[in-house]
């Protein structure tokens, strides 16, 4: 009886914002797809296959990253280990694209050619149904979230905060790695999963095909704006803050943040495995350096670099970092490590709320030029300040 | 930013209301835990201590602490620094686990066994020692947050507000005198207004017991002596455990005084015996 769900929903974004998603969808519905399909190759608006894949992978990258900042910068909870959940995701779908290839491996054999190799007469078990996309699909969401809760509700449990959480991530996707890796696992060893053939029984690297998972990343990366942009805004999303900002009082009026945590970083590695599904599909391979520390170390560059705690600047970090990444590694690939390091400092130094946060003082300034006083910096002006609230006494000597 | 003024929920009020009241009592202690039983106050006892022990690292911050407020009662808790008087608030909100002892809220709900959310639901609500409020949530979002109401994820994920529940932010504001300063963000108000917030976050929840850690620090004489009419005002609905170094303030409240030292309860009476006792003397000025 209370409004309805659907006009809650539309409310939460302001008008800007659903025009803004409107021309994104435009763009990557219709724009790409026709310039990708209809326009022929030497035309000057032509979409190569390889920049829609480069295009369908950023899309990818966005949803994490916007999974990230949900985490990061809402609840105050630094992942490093965030290349985990997407790697899962990943590795889940691409056990059913595996499948996909049917005989047509090298080997001609009803198993993929890595079990083959390994002389397995076989699948075991846990391969159990990953011929259906179904099953494929909710696993790449299921498995990351399943890993997400238990990791979650141990950690979170036991109160781990701050720094040693975030070190406890990126042992946790090391460690995965390294499991991952190792041929007896099932999951490819070193190479993972790769040559795909077929997705739904067509032909993956088909343009319709290309166009069709591109589109499906866009209308994704759409439905995680549009859902989280209502998680932080409700009185949820309040409390997530309410937590990252002052803990203790959450818990003295009465929430249980380790509920409240549990619930966003469950869905934010949802959000990410439903990412790496995308992504592999695109990009045809998924292999275990997926888990790598330094990609989870990416992710959140990523978030600091758009501007962690708007969800826009998610996105727009990660467009930014990747474009430039495969800028460099195009044309002076040795330098792309010292480019990603200094691009972190320099955000860290000079650009704490990042591009968006940049944006924003500008368009204050702007304000304040034109009308003296400015209210609007209200918000802004504690920003800085709240790292120093420390919960009253850190006399909390029971466990 | 805030949620307060969307038109269609108005609408929406009207039709909500019979919802609404089913929810506030269904509604009153969830946190999705095991509700330790319902205050029983057959005694007349809201607070029971009883040889209360902590220690951190050998020191004895709180040495086998005995104490009992009664329901409605202001009770002042006075000391010197480090007499163990915040040591006693974290035990009886679930912070601290005492080495040994009880610590009864009633006659049945036992405190040394709940979590912080737990002992909030159960009807205790605490004010820091030093103000800690949303520093960047507005003074509204601050008492909605602090609001009584069922505080499990999925209710808070599709929670709006509802008139009444509005109608009670906006009396708590005009109680602690924020009225105007609704969409303020709370990092930006005076130290004095940000005990005030507190507390109004503290009536939101609507406690039966109020623990406040130094209250009235940081606040101007007008302010000082305005929060003594509001907590003398609370009393008899409410019970209060009030700390403060502030005399005036302590003479303002006019009840009971306990005197805490070295973690035991050195002296308890009304202000001027206190005062008299030679111990009390001794520790505040002996040294
Ligand atoms: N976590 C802790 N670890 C070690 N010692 C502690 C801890 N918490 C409190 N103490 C010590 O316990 C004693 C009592 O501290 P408490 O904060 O309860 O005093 P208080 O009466 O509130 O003092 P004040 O008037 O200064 O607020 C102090 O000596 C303090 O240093
Ligand atoms: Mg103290």
């Amino acid at each position: 009886m209370r409004t309805p769900f659907t006009v809650r929903l539309f409310q939460s974004m302001p008008r800007t914002g659903w025009i803004a998603l409107a021309v994104f969808a435009a763009i990557t519905w219709i724009g790409i797809p026709v310039a990708h399909l209809v326009l022929p190759e030497g035309h000057a608006l032509h979409v190569s296959a390889y920049t829609l894949t480069l295009l369908g992978k950023i899309l990818c990258y966005m949803v994490v990253a916007v999974a990230m900042d949900l985490i990061w910068g809402y609840a105050g909870i630094l992942s490093l280990g965030h290349g985990l959940f997407f790697a899962l995701g990943g590795y889940a779908f691409g056990m059913y694209l595996m499948r996909q290839i049917g005989r047509d491996g090298s080997y001609g054999s009803d198993l993929p050619d890595f079990m083959v190799f390994l002389d397995w007469k076989e699948l075991p078990w846990y391969w159990a149904g990953s011929d259906s996309f179904l099953w494929a699909a909710f696993l790449a969401m299921a498995l990351p979230g399943v890993v997400a809760f238990i990791f979650g509700w141990f950690a979170f449990r036991s109160r781990i905060k701050g720094v040693y959480f975030s070190i406890i991530t990126q042992a946790l996707t090391y460690a995965a790695m390294l499991y991952f890796y190792r041929n007896e696992t099932g999951f490819g060893g070193t190479n993972g999963f790769t040559n795909f053939k077929r997705i739904l029984g067509y032909d993956i690297t088909a343009p319709e095909t290309r166009v069709m998972l591109f589109a499906l990343s866009a209308a994704l990366l759409i439905a995680c704006l549009v859902l989280g942009r209502y998680l932080v805004t409700s009185r949820l999303g309040r409390i997530l803050t309410a937590i990252r900002d002052a803990e203790s009082r959450v818990m003295f009026i009465g929430y249980n943040p380790l509920h409240y945590k549990l619930f966003i970083w469950t869905l934010s590695a949802v959000l990410c495995g439903m990412a790496g599904a995308l992504y592999v599909s695109q990009i045809g391979v998924i292999n275990p350096s997926e888990m790598s520390p330094a990609n989870s170390i990416e992710i959140a560059v990523w978030a600091a670099v758009g501007g962690r705690g708007t969800l826009i600047g998610a996105v727009l970090g990660a467009g930014i970092v990747n474009l430039a990444k495969s800028y460099f590694t195009v044309t002076v690939p040795e330098y792309w490590p010292f480019f990603l390091g200094f691009l972190f400092i320099a955000v860290t130094l000079y650009l704490p709320d990042g591009v968006v946060g940049l944006w924003r003082k500008l368009m204050t300034r702007k304000a304040g030029d034109s009308a003296e006083a400015a209210p609007q910096p209200a918000r802004a002006a504690v920003e800085g300040k709240t790292g120093e609230i420390s919960d009253t006494a850190t006399k909390g000597a029971s466990a | 930013m805030s949620q307060i003024t969307a038109p269609e929920r108005v609408a929406a009020n009207k039709l909500a209301e019979a919802e609404n009241r089913r929810e506030h009592w269904e509604g009153e202690a969830t946190t999705g835990h095991v509700v330790t039983g319902e205050l029983d106050l057959s005694h007349n006892v809201i607070l029971y201590l009883d040889d209360i022990t902590v220690s951190f690292d050998g020191f004895r911050a709180l040495n086998k602490l005995s104490l009992t407020i009664d329901a409605g009662e202001l009770r002042c808790i006075i000391g010197p620094n480090g007499a163990g008087k915040t040591t006693m608030m974290d035990v009886i909100t679930g912070k601290t686990r005492p080495d040994s002892g009880k610590a009864f809220f009633g006659q049945t709900i036992d405190l040394t066994r709940m979590t912080e959310p737990e002992v909030a639901h159960a009807g205790i609500g605490r004010k820091f020692q030093k103000p800690t409020v949303f520093e960047r949530h507005t003074v509204f979002e601050n008492l909605e947050l602090a609001m009584k109401t069922d505080k499990r994820v999925r209710n808070t994920l599709f929670a709006s507000l509802f008139d009444d529940q509005r109608d009670k932010i906006s009396e708590v504001m005009k109680q602690i005198r924020l009225d105007k300063a609704a969409d303020r963000v709370a990092g930006l108000l005076s130290h004095g207004q940000k005990q005030w917030l507190e507390i109004g976050m503290l009536l939101m929840q609507d406690p039966k017991l109020l623990l406040l850690d130094e209250p009235v620090a940081g606040m101007t004489d007008d302010e000082t002596e305005r929060t003594a009419e509001l907590f003398v005002s609370l009393a008899g609905k409410h019970s209060l455990m009030v700390v403060e170094h502030d005399m005036t303030f302590v003479e303002a409240l006019g009840g009971k005084v306990t005197v805490l030292c070295e973690g035991s309860v050195l002296a308890e009476g009304d202000l001027a015996t206190v005062q008299a006792d030679p111990r009390v003397i001794e520790v505040y000025l002996g040294r």
